[in-house]
């Protein structure tokens, strides 16, 4: 098993102290809101799409430590990528952390692969992509999501990346 | 083999040392450091004593019970009935037909809501929950009160995590029907002070159910001083096996309420014009119960009266009050629930640290807590915070493995300086 610190990495954790994002949108074009209900993580995403373009984005809400990095991260490598282009990011990130392929297989992961590790902890994956699940119900325009249950967002395909 | 352990006060030291061994999953280590658990309120590890009763059972004794007349039959039937008895003299019940095997304290709670909720609870009721509940005792009576049209008032607490029982008084009126509450509470580890609930409520006829799953394991339970009208626990909380609980209930009480399933061994006899029940306890365990565990459950409570739930009991608190003053002393350690009367359960927050990422830290130091809202959900809200990180401790913890919890919190606590 891999030890848990390395993913407490020095990123993760200043992206923790210093959140990237972190705030409201004046007039976001789209939101959504993120929960994930067995550890009452919550968390809210919105975005300035304008044409293809996201312009602009931001998170707030109460988590963990690897949520709120795994969020502050997600809005920094998002902005101003096209909607295409970040909803491969997106694919490639929920591979990465669920270990559906291996980093090999990524191309645009980029400084993400700090959260390789989490695969080693099954009850902490979900804490990783709760923001790249609500990033996702935002570009649909699904007001909220949740990890569990009927709602929950794992099994769906998402994007056509 | 265990010696029974004098019960006078004068006994020698509580030989943590020698209990441990009693139980070999605790020899476990977790990466490269020996396992600390104090997940006790969560489950409990178990000793030996039951691994080797459950196998006697398995290997010698199996058969399915109240069947048929061949040796193997005659001698689960037995000692599944002796599993009872113990069970009746470890809560100090007067009968053993007062004891009912269930899967657990979830499933006693449910029996009680459909058998007895389901018979004398109905539209314009009302039924008296606390905050301290988990949800097993509430969910249930949540469904009930949405079916029939009746009603719940809760009890508040305290910042200390205490009942007030003032305000649990004043929610006494000619609607009330029904009182529920935990012993102990599972997140705070606050000991309620239900024999006087009861009391109040008795003078008013009104029943009341008292889950004990986090009391049962730690102290001596004594359902007739009580005076409760149900008693609820679970086996694997209390070093027996998952799947196995009981629901005390009195005797007179449990004539009068409806079964909850049917089916074989809960009958008399069964035409298709009319079956007639068995008698208490059997109306309430329809169908083959689970004999191995109900034998491995009164294994269970014979390992812990051996060693006294007396004794058990001033153990767990030279624990929890080393683990209190240990953790004062940390900066930026929160101790959630200061209740005066307290189990051995330890819920804290740390300052700008989320209790997942304190459980993944502290699981590398091989120290095992809870983190999360402990299916008590209303005691968080209470307290404005989505969660906790709990340690809670059994009888085999030594004051060493607190040292490891405050180390522990310190390395986390260095993690993120
Ligand atoms: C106070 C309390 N009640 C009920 C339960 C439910 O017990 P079980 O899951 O064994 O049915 C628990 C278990 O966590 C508990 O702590």
């Amino acid at each position: 098993m891999a030890d848990p610190r390395t993913l407490y990495q020095e990123v993760i954790l200043d992206h923790n102290r210093k959140p990237r994002n972190y705030g409201v949108l004046e007039h976001p074009s789209h939101h959504a809101e993120g929960v994930n209900p067995l550890c009452g993580d919550h968390i809210t995403v919105a975005l300035d799409v304008a044409g293809e373009t996201v312009a602009g984005i931001a998170f707030q809400g109460e988590s963990c430590a690897i949520c709120k990095a795994s969020a502050s991260m997600m809005t920094a490598a998002i902005k101003g990528k096209t909607r295409a282009e970040a909803e491969i990011l997106i694919q490639e990130f929920l591979d990465m952390a669920t270990g559906k392929r291996d980093l090999g297989q990524l191309s645009h992961i980029g400084r993400l692969t700090v959260f390789a590790g989490v695969r080693e902890l099954p009850m902490r994956v979900k804490c990783a992509i709760l923001p790249w699940h609500t990033l996702h119900a935002a570009f649909h325009s699904v007001a909220s999501v949740s990890t569990e249950a009927d709602a929950d967002p794992m099994p769906a395909p998402i994007g056509n990346g | 083999m265990n010696a029974p352990l004098p019960k006078n006060r004068s006994a020698p030291a509580f030989d943590v040392a020698r209990i441990r061994e009693d139980f070999p999953i605790l020899k476990l280590k977790v990466h490269d450091q020996p396992l600390v658990y104090l997940d006790n309120a969560a489950t409990s590890q178990m000793p030996q004593q039951v691994i080797d009763r459950l196998v006697r059972y398995q290997t010698t004794q199996h058969a399915n019970i109240h069947r048929a007349v061949h040796y193997l039959s005659e001698t689960a039937t037995a000692e599944y009935a002796d599993a009872r008895r113990k069970l009746q003299k470890f809560i100090h019940a007067r009968e053993d037909r007062e004891v009912i095997f269930t899967s657990g304290t979830t499933d006693s709670i449910n029996l009680v809501m459909h058998a007895y909720g389901r018979k004398f609870i109905g539209a314009g009721d009302e039924i008296i929950l606390t905050t301290l509940e988990h949800h097993s005792n509430i969910v249930p009576w949540q469904m009930l009160a949405e079916e029939r049209g009746a009603k719940i008032r809760v009890v508040p607490i305290n910042d200390d995590g205490e009942l007030l029982i003032d305000e649990y008084e004043k929610l006494f009126n000619e609607h009330t029907r029904f009182v529920g509450v935990t012993h102990v509470s599972n997140a705070l580890g606050s000991i309620n002070p239900v024999k006087r609930m009861i009391a109040f409520a008795h003078e008013r006829g009104v029943p009341v159910l008292v889950d004990g799953a986090q009391a049962a394991p730690h102290m001596p339970i004594d359902v007739v001083d009580l005076d409760c009208d149900f008693y609820a626990f679970s086996g694997h909380k209390q070093c027996g096996p998952t799947g196995i609980g009981i629901l005390y209930g009195k005797a007179a009480l449990l004539e009068r309420m409806q079964p909850f399933k049917g089916g074989g061994d809960m009958i008399l006899s069964v035409t298709f014009e009319k079956t007639t029940y068995s008698t208490i306890p059997h109306k309430f365990e329809a169908g083959t119960p689970p004999i191995a565990a109900a034998i491995g459950f009164g294994a269970a409570v014979d390992y812990l009266s051996a060693i006294g739930m007396d004794r058990i009991a001033a153990h767990e608190l030279e624990l929890l009050n080393h683990a209190t003053e240990q953790m004062q002393g940390l900066s930026g350690v929160r101790i959630v629930g200061n209740a005066r009367s307290k189990a051995a359960v330890l819920s804290f927050v740390i300052d700008g640290i989320h209790p997942h990422d304190v459980g993944t830290l502290l699981n590398q130091e091989g120290v095992a807590v809870r983190t999360g809202h402990h299916c008590a959900q209303p005691v968080m809200q209470r307290y404005g915070i989505p969660a906790t990180s709990r340690a809670s401790f059994a009888f085999y913890n030594s004051l060493s493995e607190v040292d490891a919890l405050i180390a522990g919190i310190r390395k986390v606590q260095k993690v993120f300086a």
